[in-house]
């Protein structure tokens, strides 16, 4: 399987992303934001960081950066597309995710392990995954999801909401939710779920003796379901 | 021609800067502060002698670009 990272200037998680990537079988490719094309590939990754300084708003300029029309493209034609931190907050500046991602709530940068509850297991991400909670760590300041009471509404009844945070006995309440975000959400899907943004990131849980292998358990799974 | 305009959160949607500089400046005496609310604010140096027509680009780049209407509103001054 062929995996695509986009590196925009900023980018900072991108090389930690492409280790996760060929540690567990993906032959990853990096691409440069003012590249035209992306090489044939079945996934595209969009890494954490902080692309364009966080300039405007976060994800705004790489949203409408020269690499993105193939990747919205790429998108629109089913290909998946998965957003991790930074990479969500340019999901939704594209409009290819609905919803905003907001400074936290305690106007803190927040960096530690949090759960979160997998709430849909009916997309390649997470189909057959033997976990129903992942360990996954979090670095941002801006992670607090808000959208339209429309919006959200629409998420619930097509089961888009991916991932909440929540505790580690999986309860999703106001004490596991650490930067305010809507409803607890930590990554949304679009309609098609062949997009999916998420604030934690798997790529830091990939060690058993330096972090933990929830991340692990995402990358195998995914892989396994592209097969 | 410079086109001047402000970008600022809708009516509703949780500013927690806002909320701090009230909080400091409550703390600094300023007592009768109810409420704090921030925004941005640009200038666009735009090719163009029409104003019309300048704010109406204008209008176009907030909606493309400078304000995220999920969150936020643009005026232009």
């Amino acid at each position: 399987m062929k995996s695509s990272v986009i590196i925009f200037p900023g980018s900072n998680c991108d090389r930690d992303m492409d280790v996760a990537l060929k540690k567990f079988g993906f032959e990853n490719q990096m691409i440069w934001h003012n590249d035209a094309k992306i090489p044939k590939c079945d996934l595209i990754v969009l890494p954490g960081g902080f692309s364009y300084g966080d300039y405007l708003r976060c994800g705004s300029i790489a949203g409408k950066s020269k690499i993105i029309k193939s990747v919205i493209e790429f998108a629109k034609k089913g290909g998946l597309v998965l957003g991790i931190c930074n990479g969500f907050q340019i999901l939704t500046e594209t409009g290819l995710l609905p919803g905003v991602l907001q400074q936290n709530k305690n106007i803190e940068f927040i960096c530690k392990n949090v759960f979160v509850k997998i709430n849909d297991k009916n997309n390649k991400y997470f189909k057959n995954i033997d976990k129903d909670i992942l360990e996954l760590h979090i670095a941002h300041n801006e992670g607090n999801y808000f959208c339209s009471k429309d919006e959200l509404k629409m998420m619930n009844d097509n089961n888009l909401i991916a991932v909440s945070y929540c505790n580690n006995n999986g309860e999703i309440n106001e004490r596991s939710n650490p930067n305010g975000a809507i409803k607890n959400i930590a990554g949304i899907f679009n309609k098609e779920k062949n997009i999916l943004g998420m604030m934690p990131h798997p790529e830091r849980m990939i060690d058993k003796y330096l972090s933990g292998e929830d991340g692990s358990i995402f990358f195998k799974n995914l892989l396994n379901n592209l097969k | 021609m410079k086109i001047k305009l402000t970008v600022t959160l809708k009516n509703g949607v949780l500013d927690p800067q806002g909320k701090a500089i009230q909080q400091t400046l409550n703390g600094m005496g300023f007592s009768n502060v109810e409420e704090v609310r921030q925004g941005k604010y640009f200038e666009v140096e735009v090719n163009e002698k029409n104003e019309d027509k300048a704010k109406s680009k204008v209008e176009e780049m907030c909606k493309k670009l400078l304000a995220n209407l999920v969150i936020e509103d643009f005026k232009i001054l």
